[in-house]
């Protein structure tokens, strides 16, 4: 590369990085955060933003006019390696057939915030990436003026093509002479009125399509490297266990096994506790010439185990535990409004019930799998991985070895659903890898992926709610039982304390008590909310039915109870917005249904998104189940960016949560977890998928995220539509446990 | 053990012990990564391959069994991806995460040979095998049903293209 650098606009927090390639062009680099009333991180970020948004982005214009865009963000299907480029190629003007999108390696030097979680691209990316496009194009223009000797605001861009007068240089054109252009202000640069829009809006297909139905590598699975061997790891199917004493050399002499050994970590610092809830890997690595002899040779391991405490836990004890709980005093209060006890106590009319849901493993069909390879000291990974970041500087810690000397390619990764947020399997690739002393590909068997996962923690809520003598809700007491201990809750087992109804009903309590668990938990797609939903949305619906009220209606009276002025944890007339909208797409009331069917409803905000959802369902009296439809209205404000990506990502969204509702559970016994494949942890199948009608309240709101919010709504709308067949309340999940038949 | 069969529509001959999965002499022998592996027991459908023009899950097919058979993958169904079930999947942008969708063409385009209109309830059962865990359901039919307007639009490539096996080379 040439060295002609500059710097524009320094500020506190952002530049531009300009670079004239050697070959002709210009690279174009950006690093800057939004502050204040135009910020694209809102307020109310969870805990996954970065909270100082340090945002970036790379631009590589070339003579031949494409523009090169470096997809920071790891790809798990959610859409991002499309829809951050489009955002840059927008203001930068150039037709999208010029655009090439490529994935970034992980660089914490060039990029921050490279993750995938929280649906959080959309609301962190939506302006800065715009800004970023937008400089470049202004490079672009101001380049071209100097060379006709006018003003830039006398100029035109459109289409990778700057106009004047009748004289017109292509971008491809202007590629080297915009690397001589004084950088503009990223934060200052206008951006385009969205009317103007060209690219935002449109269906995009997803970048990589072209390779995905021509079956080329691009998933960390079909990584392969020199000289490389292939490995399986066998752990203690107790989690937390240990190797005492295993026959490695009978294992070392099966077909194709080069080595076997244990594996235990030398790091001096302790990594994460949240992610290495049961500490380091520990287990019996299997390398050889072939991944498939390798794990024939598992059947040949005899191992003899410390098994550890969490040997005596299983759902059955939970179970039994958690009803114990229900009938104490709760450890502690999470949130109190009012006085809940006594407004029960005075209720005209009053309801208990108890709800339940259980344990989930992600399953993503790609199953875990890494490539490490230790040479001089230095350790280089390919890795299917949402946090590469975090990951880096835990196996930095384990290993004993500086950040700096880890190398992290991103691979496309086949599913994710929060389970690659954990890097337990990039360990444990690393360690094997060391020991080894070759390059090492780990990959586990889908037994390994569902019994070793991060677990959507299952949990308990003992619920009461109370009316008054005209329906209204004046009531809810929630005594929740999850795990963890002391004040901490397992991950994901928490539940925020301005939980709908919070704010919406005068008397309030969401009490807590809690389990010890010895089984790793995690995030999965839109974590708790995906359970806090069914149990929330379910007794809202046992209300209705208890005032006599309709179920839709009397959650929209419901969402016009807060006290003007209360603070409630989201914006009531937009989730009213997107219930009157799926009310009249699905012709709630109106629908002439036929004996056995019955429609459903239930909203859910999460991820700043907004959903409300019908599913009309039909049971036969012998109880068989069939989900016949499903309506979804979101919100997810001004603007979407990517249509056919945001359309998918919602029906799959929607149908995620009817494979979770109908048939999904984790279970275990003895600290081992029972279920090991797609036979006994079942995913949803074509055939038990209804269409899903999507429809959109375009509110003036800045653009969030939809990976998640869309998943919520679904298992208690199709719970309340069983209910409104069959009279029976489903107050425990999977549905498939329940006895459906009616007379 | 050496074993010879006709692969993308050359014949070819692998060293491979002869109970090793198909799935695995393709992916690490031959080092053909389209065919993915899901579940190693036949439920997911992700490795589905034609052999002699029927959908198979290679991940449970001993290599000895595709002796003398033809033998296509995702990566030989056409040259260059032209195959009408590959070209509806890019127009109507069926993939998520992608990891399961070379199985879906396979066993939408040994659906689509057998049975060029097939109605949602045919599509339901001929697919019901292949599991996609971003749920891009809705559009598989669509794109099946998109992809059988394309074969009957242009018969000749249609035929070429699920001609399963290929080519004798």
């Amino acid at each position: 590369m040439n060295a002609v650098d500059k710097t524009g606009n320094l500020s506190r927090r952002g530049f531009l990085h300009v670079t004239a390639l050697a070959g002709g062009g210009i690279l174009l680099g950006a690093r800057f955060s939004l502050d204040g009333a135009g910020s694209a991180v809102a307020a109310t970020a969870d805990a996954t933003a970065d909270a100082d948004a340090t945002l970036n982005a790379f631009i590589r214009l070339t003579p031949d006019g494409i523009a090169t865009i470096m997809a920071q963000n790891p790809e798990i299907g959610q859409g991002v390696k499309t829809m951050l480029p489009m955002l840059i190629a927008e203001e930068l003007d150039i037709p999208w057939r010029q655009v090439r999108v490529e994935q970034a390696d992980f660089d914490a030097t060039k990029y921050r915030g490279q993750m995938a979680g929280g649906s959080m691209a959309t609301p962190m990316h939506y302006e800065s990436m715009r800004r970023v496009g937008a400089a470049a194009r202004a490079m672009l223009v101001a380049a071209a003026a100097k060379e006709w000797k006018t003003r830039p605001e006398k100029c035109t861009a459109e289409a990778g093509v700057v106009r004047f007068k009748n004289k017109s240089l292509s971008y491809g054109e202007l590629a080297s002479a915009a690397a001589e252009v004084e950088p503009p202000n990223p934060r200052t640069v206008p951006l385009k009125d969205p009317k103007d829009f060209k690219i935002i809006g449109q269906k995009i297909p997803g970048v990589d399509n072209p390779k995905i139905v021509t079956g080329k590598p691009l998933f960390g699975i079909d990584v392969s490297v020199p000289g490389m061997k292939y490995a399986v790891f066998e752990k203690c199917r107790v989690h937390g266990g240990k190797v005492k004493s295993a026959n490695l050399d009978a294992v070392k002499a099966s077909p194709g096994v080069t080595d076997a050994f244990v594996v235990e970590p030398t790091g001096s610092a302790a990594p994460s506790p949240s992610i290495f809830q049961v500490g380091l890997p520990n287990g019996i690595a299997i390398v050889g010439d072939s991944w498939w002899l390798v794990n024939e040779a598992r059947s040949k391991l005899e191992v003899t185990w410390d098994e550890g405490p969490t040997a005596s836990q299983s759902t059955a004890a939970f179970d039994q535990q958690a009803e114990e709980l229900s009938k104490q005093a709760p450890e502690q209060d999470l949130g109190n409004d009012g006085d809940a006890a006594g407004a029960l106590a005075s209720a005209a009319k009053t309801l208990e019930a108890a709800y339940q849901y259980p344990f989930l493993a992600h399953a993503p069909l790609e199953p875990q799998n890494t490539t490490a390879h230790f040479h001089d000291g230095e350790l280089e990974m390919w890795a299917p991985i949402q946090t590469p970041q975090f990951a880096r500087g835990d196996l930095a810690k384990a290993l004993g070895i500086p950040e700096d000397g880890i190398t992290i390619h991103l691979t496309r990764m086949g599913g994710g659903f929060g389970r690659r947020l954990y890097w337990d399997y990039m360990l444990e690739a690393a360690l094997i890898a060391r020991q080894a002393e070759v390059p090492v590909k780990l990959v586990w068997t889908r037994e390994d992926d569902t019994r070793f996962d991060y677990f959507r923690p299952g949990g308990y809520h003992f619920l009461q709610g109370g009316l008054d003598d005209s329906g209204n809700l004046v009531a809810w007491r929630d005594h929740f039982v999850s795990f963890g201990e002391g004040p901490r809750f397992a991950p994901s087992a928490e539940m925020a304390r301005n939980e709908f109804p919070q704010a919406f009903v005068p008397n309030f309590a969401l009490q807590a008590s809690k389990m010890p668990l010895g089984i790793p938990t995690g995030a999965l797609r839109a974590p708790t909310s995906n359970a806090i939903s069914f149990v929330v949305q379910s007794f809202i619906d046992e209300l209705a039915a208890e005032a006599g009220k309709d179920p839709l209606q009397f959650r929209l009276d419901l969402l016009d109870a807060a006290p003007a002025g209360a603070r409630t944890s989201f914006d009531a007339g937009r989730m009213k917005a997107v219930l009157e909208l799926v009310r009249d797409k699905s012709g709630w009331g109106k629908a002439n249904l036929p004996e056995g069917a019955a429609q459903g409803v239930a909203f859910h905000f999460s991820h700043r998104g907004y959903f409300a959802e019908v599913v009309q369902a039909t049971v036969s009296k012998d109880g068989e189940l069939g989900v016949d439809k499903i309506w979804v209205a979101g919100d997810v404000g001004r603007q979407l960016v990517n249509p056919s990506n945001a359309v998918n990502q919602v029906q799959g969204a929607a149908l995620d949560g009817l494979g979770q509702a109908l048939d999904q559970e984790i279970t275990f016994d003895g600290g081992r977890t029972n279920e090991s494949n797609f036979h006994n942890f079942k995913l949803l199948r074509i055939d038990q998928a209804p269409p899903v009608e999507v429809h959109w309240v375009m509110s003036d709101n800045q653009p969030t995220g939809l990976g998640e919010p869309a998943l919520p709504p679904v298992p208690p709308a199709l719970c309340n539509a069983i209910f409104a067949v069959t009279g029976k309340r489903i107050r425990s999940l999977p549905i498939a446990k329940h006895d459906l038949t009616w007379a | 053990m050496a074993i010879a069969f006709t692969l993308n529509g050359k014949s070819t001959t692998v060293d491979a012990p002869p109970e090793m999965p198909l799935l695995w002499v393709l992916r690490d022998e031959l080092d053909l990564k389209g065919t993915k592996f899901g579940c190693g027991r036949s439920f997911c459908g992700a490795c589905t391959v034609h052999v002699d023009g029927e959908p198979e899950r290679s991940c449970r097919m001993p290599v000895s069994r595709a002796e003398g058979k033809k033998i296509t993958t995702i990566e030989g169904l056409s040259e260059d991806g032209v195959h009408p079930v590959q070209l509806a999947w890019r127009e109507i942008d069926v993939p998520q995460c992608g990891y399961c969708q070379a199985g879906q063409i396979m066993s939408a385009s040994a659906l689509l040979a057998g049975n060029p209109q097939p109605t949602d309830g045919d599509i339901d059962e001929a697919m019901s095998g292949n599991i996609c865990r971003c749920a891009t359901y809705t559009r598989i039919r669509a794109a099946i049903h998109r992809a059988a307007e394309m074969a009957q639009a242009s018969p000749t490539d249609h035929e070429t293209a699920t001609g399963a096996g290929g080519s004798e080379a």
